[in-house]
């Protein structure tokens, strides 16, 4: 049975696929409160949930029983200091497992842009101070919110120490010594609204998600403000992929596991409007690394449609097959066939920010 | 002792009872009253000691003037309000 975990603007659903096909598990938890990030660690079952209460600030959730009972945790907090705009966590934006070989780490990815670690499963968190005190931070700004976040996270699967995140805007970066050191990726990515000579400066590059094939972590896929980017070498140099129809703008990317020539898309209008291209929802897909693109359609809403995929909402099971994809509309889509074919769900949930398969 | 009540809304989170604490400031009450509770604590204050931006008090009928240090002065007859800033979505 597959379960897919739904993290929403009013709380955590969860479907099952069933003999019948897919169903929802009913009322979600946490009801009323906006999921910013989830996680299903697939090393122990344990599934994380951030919380962005309106006002009581973000919270952390653990759920040691798949969902049937939770337990609050102290969210990663920034250091202590007496400046008047000393940082405060404004939400976790993103989770990663650690390695196989580092049960119970736990990565957050956070605004403002911080890295927290956790060694034990969440109960307590450490701020990354090589990262936050990085030269050439002072050129990261914020989009769409008011502090530049860490949005994504790839640890590498052949060694836990080697983690390649994104920032929006801040460029992508890499660890080779578990985040003791960091040096600037991102070279070939292309910020097209920046000033001309500054449109190719890694830390003013606005990666809206990086994701790397599990079977070959040195190919990441990047959905860049500016159009979708592959690199090759674990995120250093990128090469752009030129005419992407029906737009190179989105938000989301699904690399295969396996095939590392493979990934998905959502692609929306840009930038200023963030909806589908004429009202047509549709998926890329390349076959062959970057180079060429198919647009998947059959089960999608193919007029009149405004969703919008976030870049959390876009994902892939392990096995390669499945597909899932949820809007900003509220609407929910699972393909069985890589995409060839889309199922609607609903089109009846709170906004949708994150989407994960259950391993 | 002043008296601390806190808004419904955060009572759906954690258990939040009402609570008498002395202190000469709202800080120091606050300080006190949620010394054990880091978890409730977090939910009326970030981890810098400030107040969270949505969330209000009210100190004996007025809305407290000092939300960074929470230096406002504290009688021993005081009642103190923790309340959510209304907003919808």
């Amino acid at each position: 049975m597959a379960t897919l975990w739904v993290g929403s603007r009013k709380g955590l659903f969860r479907f099952d696929q069933m003999q019948a096909g897919w169903q929802s598990a009913g009322p979600p938890a946490f009801l009323a409160e906006p999921v910013s990030a989830l996680l299903d660690d697939p090393r122990d079952g344990a599934i994380y949930v951030s919380l962005y209460h309106g006002h009581f600030g973000c919270k952390l959730q653990r759920s040691d029983d798949r969902g049937k009972t939770w337990v609050e945790l102290p969210a990663p907090a920034y250091p202590k200091s007496e400046a008047a705009d000393a940082p405060a966590l404004e939400f976790i934006w993103c989770f990663a497992a650690g390695g196989a070989d580092e049960m119970g780490t736990i990565w957050a990815g956070t605004l403002p842009g911080g890295l927290f670690k956790s060694t034990d499963k969440g109960q307590t968190w450490e701020l990354n101070a090589p990262l936050w005190n990085v030269p050439g931070r002072d050129k990261w700004f914020g989009a769409g919110y008011d502090h530049a976040g860490v949005h994504s996270i790839c640890v590498d699967p052949r060694d836990s120490r080697h983690l390649v995140i994104a920032v929006s805007i801040g460029g992508v970066w890499i660890t080779r010594d578990g985040g003791a050191s960091w040096v600037i990726g991102g070279y070939g990515l292309r910020n097209e609204y920046m000033p001309p000579d500054q449109a190719q400066t890694p830390e003013l590059q606005d990666a809206h998600l990086i994701a790397a094939c599990a079977a070959d972590p040195d190919r990441i896929w990047c959905q860049h403000h500016n159009g979708i980017f592959v690199s090759d070498d674990g995120g250093v140099n990128w090469r752009e992929s030129m005419g992407v129809k029906p737009s190179n703008f989105g938000f989301a990317v699904a690399p295969h596991p396996v095939d590392r020539e493979r990934a998905w898309f959502a692609p929306a209008r840009k930038d200023e409007y963030r909806v589908p291209v004429d009202g047509r929802l549709v998926v890329t897909e390349t076959r062959d690394g970057g180079v060429t693109y198919n647009t998947l359609s059959n089960g999608l809403p193919q007029g009149d449609a405004y969703d919008l995929i976030y870049r959390h909402a876009l994902v892939i099971d392990g096995s390669g097959n499945r597909l899932a994809m949820g809007s900003t509309t509220g609407s929910l889509w699972v393909s069985d066939n890589q995409g060839a074919d889309w199922q609607l769900l609903t089109a009846h949930l709170p906004p949708i920010a994150c989407l994960a398969f259950a391993p | 002792m002043a008296k601390v009540r806190f808004t419904s809304h955060l009572v759906r989170h954690r258990p939040a009872p009402m609570i008498e604490v002395a202190g000469t400031t709202v800080a120091e009450v606050l300080e006190r009253g949620l010394a054990g509770d880091d978890l409730l604590k977090s939910y009326v204050l970030d981890e810098q000691g400030r107040l969270r931006k949505h969330v209000t008090i009210y100190l004996d009928g007025l809305v407290i003037g000092d939300r960074l240090r929470l230096s406002d002065p504290v009688g021993p007859q005081s009642e103190i309000y923790v309340l959510q800033a209304l907003s919808g979505g």
